[in-house]
């Protein structure tokens, strides 16, 4: 039987580790590489590298800080942020990314998601897509839209559509980012999580919110994700890689329990 | 079954034939003193004691890059040799006969054909993504030390579907049972990715630097 998994997100700017809150205010917490290894070494199931460097002349310590990792992490590592073409995404895979995640420059133009699959292959593609919560209405039935530049702007565009389309393009897995939780630790979108979830028929992760051991349950359950994804709660040092993975594994949850 | 240890300095090579990453299978190579070297030149895989056989990708595509360099012929000419050769994910799928993705005949190192996983349950995802156990069925020196519940890190859409049950030596639940380490005489070769699967990953890797191609 397939594992859920338990996935930690590292938010990079200039080759550090930084933590927003609601996408805003990062600050530094360390050297990502180290952090790497020490989940990796927990039983970590998949790393996310996530590059927020302002400039983009600063991609190239984004390129050392995953080759580095990838000589010394032998799990899947997935990078994203700031990814725009095909060669962006080929150059990180050779690196050492497995998965290349796109964002904001595939809701700008949908046929970057096609070209990545084509050229790096369908499982390794995934779209990753920062959502908040609106009043439905006739553009957004769903009651989710779809923001880029890191929540800031609105796309008036439909999350669930959007999932749909970007399946149909090829991407291979879908990360599920609410804006309205991250970094508050009150728990995953549930609702949004588990709505995506069963309308498309490739992996989800679920994405921001998470504070406490019951909300990577509950997103892994009623939240129907095959991944659930933290940040600051292992960060920070209030929880340990294993000692999420054992709580899950004794509430029933099936997790990889031996590394 | 025998297990003699061999240098490591001896040449390993890993095809290269464009598909996929394989720099992420050497860089494992490397984590367990494999020195290997990838190469698409024919001749420098015969060269090799040992050879590496990974893949991403589609068959179809996968198939044609082999055979335009020749490897095709070169993989064969090595088995032929007796050398140990260890498959991975997409170079186990193309050493069977056939592949239901895009309809290819494929390389017929072992009987059997490759099939796309279809499920009626909406909650199986395809692909078949992420950790999963590898429960051996019979004994290999490649798959020594796996213990009951160690998980490896899959990632396909399509599955080994292998004609004769003594070319299986593990296998793995996705609703159903699916051979994911087969194998036969200096031919071994896993649906899993050793290279992104940990601990456990790294030590098939290692024993095959050591596996004598006998099992």
């Amino acid at each position: 039987m397939l594992s859920k998994r338990l996935i930690a997100c590292l938010d990079v700017r200039d080759g550090k580790l930084a933590k927003s809150v609601k996408f805003v205010d990062t600050k530094d917490i360390g050297d990502p590489v180290e952090k790497a290894r020490a989940y990796y070494l927990d039983g970590l199931d998949e790393l996310v590298f996530y590059d927020i460097t302002a400039s983009s002349d600063k991609r190239n310590i984004m390129l050392d800080v995953v080759e580095a990792v990838a000589e010394q992490v032998f799990i899947p590592l997935s990078v994203g942020g700031g990814v725009r073409s095909v060669a962006d995404a080929t150059d990180l895979r050779l690196a050492g990314a497995e998965k290349i995640n796109v964002n904001s420059a595939a809701v700008r133009r949908p046929a970057l998601i096609a070209e990545c699959a084509e050229a790096v292959g369908n499982q390794n593609i995934v779209l990753s897509m920062d959502i908040r919560r609106v009043t439905p209405t006739s553009e957004l039935p769903s009651g989710y839209e779809v923001v880029i530049e890191g929540g800031r702007r609105p796309m008036g565009m439909d999350a669930l559509a959007w999932a749909l389309e970007g399946e149909r393009l090829g991407a291979g897995e879908l990360v599920i980012n609410s804006i309205d939780a991250d970094g508050t630790r009150d728990g995953y979108e549930l609702d949004l999580t588990a709505l995506l979830a069963e309308a498309v028929r490739v992996p989800v992760i679920a994405s921001g919110g998470a504070g406490k051991p019951e909300h990577l349950y509950d997103a892994l359950t009623t939240g129907k994700a095959d991944a659930a994804l933290v940040a600051s709660m292992v960060h920070y040092g209030d929880y340990t890689v294993s000692e999420l993975k054992r709580y899950l594994d004794g509430r029933g949850v099936k997790m990889r329990m031996s590394w | 079954m025998s297990y003699s240890r061999v240098s490591k300095l001896s040449l390993v090579v890993i095809i290269d034939y464009d598909a996929g990453n394989l720099r992420s299978v050497q860089r494992a190579c490397n984590e367990v003193g494999i020195a290997a070297e990838i190469s698409a030149d024919a001749d420098r895989v015969r060269e090799a004691e040992r050879v590496i056989f990974p893949g991403v990708g589609a068959a179809g595509a996968a198939m044609r890059s082999l055979q335009k360099n020749g490897l095709d012929e070169a993989l064969h000419e090595v088995l032929a040799d007796g050398k140990p050769v260890l498959g991975i994910c997409l170079g186990l799928q193309i050493s069977f006969d056939r592949s239901e993705e895009n309809d290819q005949e494929t390389l017929g190192l072992l009987p059997g054909c490759v099939k796309r996983f279809e499920f009626q349950r909406r909650d199986l995802k395809i692909p078949h993504m992420g950790w999963n156990e590898v429960r051996v069925i019979r004994p290999h020196p490649m798959l020594a030390g796996i213990e009951p519940g160690d998980e490896f890190y899959f990632v396909h859409a399509f599955y080994p579907s292998p004609a004769l049950a003594d070319n299986v030596f593990a296998v793995t639940d996705y609703e159903s049972e699916f051979a994911s380490a087969v194998g036969k005489d200096n031919y071994f070769a896993t649906q899993f990715h050793p290279e992104k699967s940990g601990r456990v990953g790294l030590r098939l890797l290692e024993q095959f630097a050591c596996w004598d191609g006998t099992c």
